[in-house]
């Protein structure tokens, strides 16, 4: 059953989080644990810490091998799957009762599709098995194996899997902070802000200059602010014809360029302009008041403005040690094991992953190699070298679709993308070619999600 | 503390348990196979675009695969997907996908 609408988006009542998706999840998460089933797993993994302190081991090793996983979006809900189904047993920790998806979430902002098909539940998931603590954790104990949670239960674990996401930085563009997305949503991590943006489009006066600011790499899903672009501008071009779109971007080169830029060509060649780097596209502070973003060169006013900050791996990852100066994580390319902690697998957006970028195709795939992994580890065996595919579809306009893949295999301590496959679409293509794309692009996002979530 | 080696004797034999456990269930699969689940579906749904293959006779996949590579069927994705994989790991993807129901 999908979740409706109400049950996600509760009204914050916390003044230092206006309004914010997560950290009202959060919220209702801590709220809950003390009344809901799960309380009874937060109990189960107290009683396993404390009688590690009181047993000799061998009492506890002839127990089955214990994975916590924490995380329940597209890496850590199917990391969780593999191992429950490969015999395991599996807890897995996810702050929020119902998942929201972001991919297609462009889709939602230009009013082509409701949120409520973004909204995912945890059913399925409970049904095969798994232990679902919805909770938020907050400390991690690498040399005890142990997890503590927000209202103080404990999980132990024989290997613990991280798959945090991202965590949006609000103290790397001065003005910035979570107070000015109320007035500038970033809308990168989906809920809430989705919707905001999309009614702030809606509620614009005809004529005015929508801007989006571009943070440089790495961060969450290279081509999506691009993809966000296109639909924007067709929403324009369908609703408000004399508006205008500007893309203000800390970088000079993206992800599809040239087949987003042909598209935008054909499509949007007035409503939209791209300022990259070089062209003085950076921007460097932002005045929510007055929706202002300043660049090197020029002080930009916009009717609405959406910026996507730089990013980093999801608080936990940092709190566990396994974050590099970088804010990433940098991982073994086979088991995708932390290179700081010994025990700590992460996967998805957290990870420094080589060539596969940040997206939920890529926290799929992972999940499953690192989940093979764990379970060769945990018996002793050498984990096989893989191989991994991503592809990332991107809408240009509704029905009007491109893509870029890649096959990734361990090199150099990396993953690296195996020469001569791969690629984006053909730029020379019938728009027949397109629509199959649009098509595949929808067909793509049921399966995954069917394969996460159903 | 760190267990002593004789705890970690006892330990070997149940997680030894739970991998066979897992092997009996289904067959690991082979570099590659767990990522073709991202666009095609394990189970069947209606109505999606992209064709099933799970399930069907491998030298069939490994035929279809081997034509995408060639670049003698034509594709919106799968000739960019197949050129990643040798002959080899393609016949190891497919026999795998054969025995998925
Ligand atoms: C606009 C947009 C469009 C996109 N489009 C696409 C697309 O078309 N295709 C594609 O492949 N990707 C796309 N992506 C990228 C994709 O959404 C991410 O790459 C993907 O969600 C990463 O999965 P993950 O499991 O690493 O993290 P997430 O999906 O973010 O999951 C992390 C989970 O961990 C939970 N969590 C975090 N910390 C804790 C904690 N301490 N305790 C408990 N729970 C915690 C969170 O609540 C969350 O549910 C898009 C992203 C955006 C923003
Ligand atoms: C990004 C999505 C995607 C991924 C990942 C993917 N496929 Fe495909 N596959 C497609 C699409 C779409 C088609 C239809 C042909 C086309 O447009 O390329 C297809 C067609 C096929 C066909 C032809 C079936 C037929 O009856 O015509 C085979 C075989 C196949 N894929 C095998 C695989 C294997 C094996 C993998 C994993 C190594 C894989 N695919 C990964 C999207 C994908």
């Amino acid at each position: 059953m999908r979740a409706r609408l109400q049950d996600v988006l509760l009204p914050s009542s916390d003044p230092a989080m206006p309004g914010h998706f997560l950290p009202q999840g959060e919220k209702v998460a801590r709220a809950q644990a003390s009344r809901s089933p799960t309380r009874r797993a937060l109990l189960g993994g107290l009683t396993a810490v404390s009688l590690a302190s009181i047993l000799p081991r061998p009492a506890i090793a002839q127990a089955r091998p214990k994975v916590v996983v924490i995380g329940g979006g597209f890496g850590g809900a199917t990391a969780a799957r593999e191992l429950k189904r490969a015999g395991l047993d599996v807890t897995l920790v996810e702050a929020n009762a119902t998942y929201v998806a972001c991919p297609f979430s462009n889709e939602v902002i230009a009013g082509l599709r409701p949120l409520e098909g973004q909204f995912f539940g945890y059913d399925a998931i409970r049904r095969e098995g798994i232990e679902l603590v919805q909770a938020t954790a907050t400390r991690i104990d690498a040399e005890a194996r142990r997890v503590t949670l927000a209202d103080g239960a404990q999980l132990s674990y024989d290997r613990l899997v991280l798959a945090p996401g991202i965590e949006l930085r609000f103290d790397a563009l001065p003005g910035y902070g979570e107070d000015a997305a109320e007035q500038m949503p970033h809308a990168w991590k989906a809920g809430s802000q989705t919707l905001l943006l999309r009614r702030q489009l809606e509620a614009m006066e005809d004529g005015g200059t929508v801007v989006i600011s571009v943070p440089p790499n790495p961060y969450r899903c290279p081509p999506g602010p691009y993809e966000r672009a296109s639909l924007i501008a067709h929403f324009l071009k369908t609703r408000k014809p004399r508006s205008k779109l500007l893309v203000l971007d800390a970088k000079d080169t993206f992800s599809k360029q040239r087949l987003f830029e042909q598209g935008w060509k054909e499509l949007y060649s007035n409503r939209l302009e791209w300022v990259g780097l070089a062209g003085g596209g950076q921007v460097t502070a932002v005045e929510p008041a007055t929706r202002t973003l300043v660049t090197d060169f020029a002080r930009h006013g916009a009717a609405v403005a959406n910026v996507i900050p730089p990013q980093r791996a999801g608080r936990i990852a940092e709190i566990a040690g396994v974050a590099d100066r970088s804010g990433w994580c940098p991982i073994d390319p086979v088991t995708f094991e932390s290179r700081l902690r010994a025990g700590i697998h992460v996967i998805g957006d957290s990870a420094i992953a080589g060539g596969m970028p940040k997206s939920a195709f890529s926290a799929n795939a992972q999940a499953k190699v690192c989940a093979a992994a764990v379970v060769d580890l945990l018996a002793d065996k050498e984990p096989a070298t893989p191989k991994l595919i991503n592809t990332c579809y991107s809408l240009v306009a509704p029905g009007y679709g491109i893509s870029v893949a890649g096959v990734y295999r361990p090199r150099n301590g990396l993953l690296a993308d195996v020469e001569g496959a791969g690629g984006t679409s053909p730029l020379e293509a019938p728009r027949q070619t397109r629509e199959l794309e649009a098509a595949y692009a929808e067909a793509w996002f049921r399966t995954i999600t069917a394969d996460v979530f159903g | 503390m760190r267990c002593l080696p004789v705890a970690f004797a006892v330990a070997a034999i149940p997680l030894a348990t739970a991998a066979q456990e897992a092997s009996g269930l289904r067959r690991v699969a082979p570099p590659g196979a767990s990522s073709c689940s991202g666009c095609h579906a394990s189970r069947p749904a209606a109505g999606l675009a992209v064709p099933w293959i799970a399930g069907r006779p491998a030298a069939e996949i490994a035929d279809l695969m081997a034509a995408f590579r060639a670049g003698e069927r034509s594709g919106t994705v799968m000739t960019r997907i197949a050129r990643g994989f040798s002959p080899e790991e393609t016949r190891a993807i497919a026999e795998w996908l054969e025995g998925q129901r």
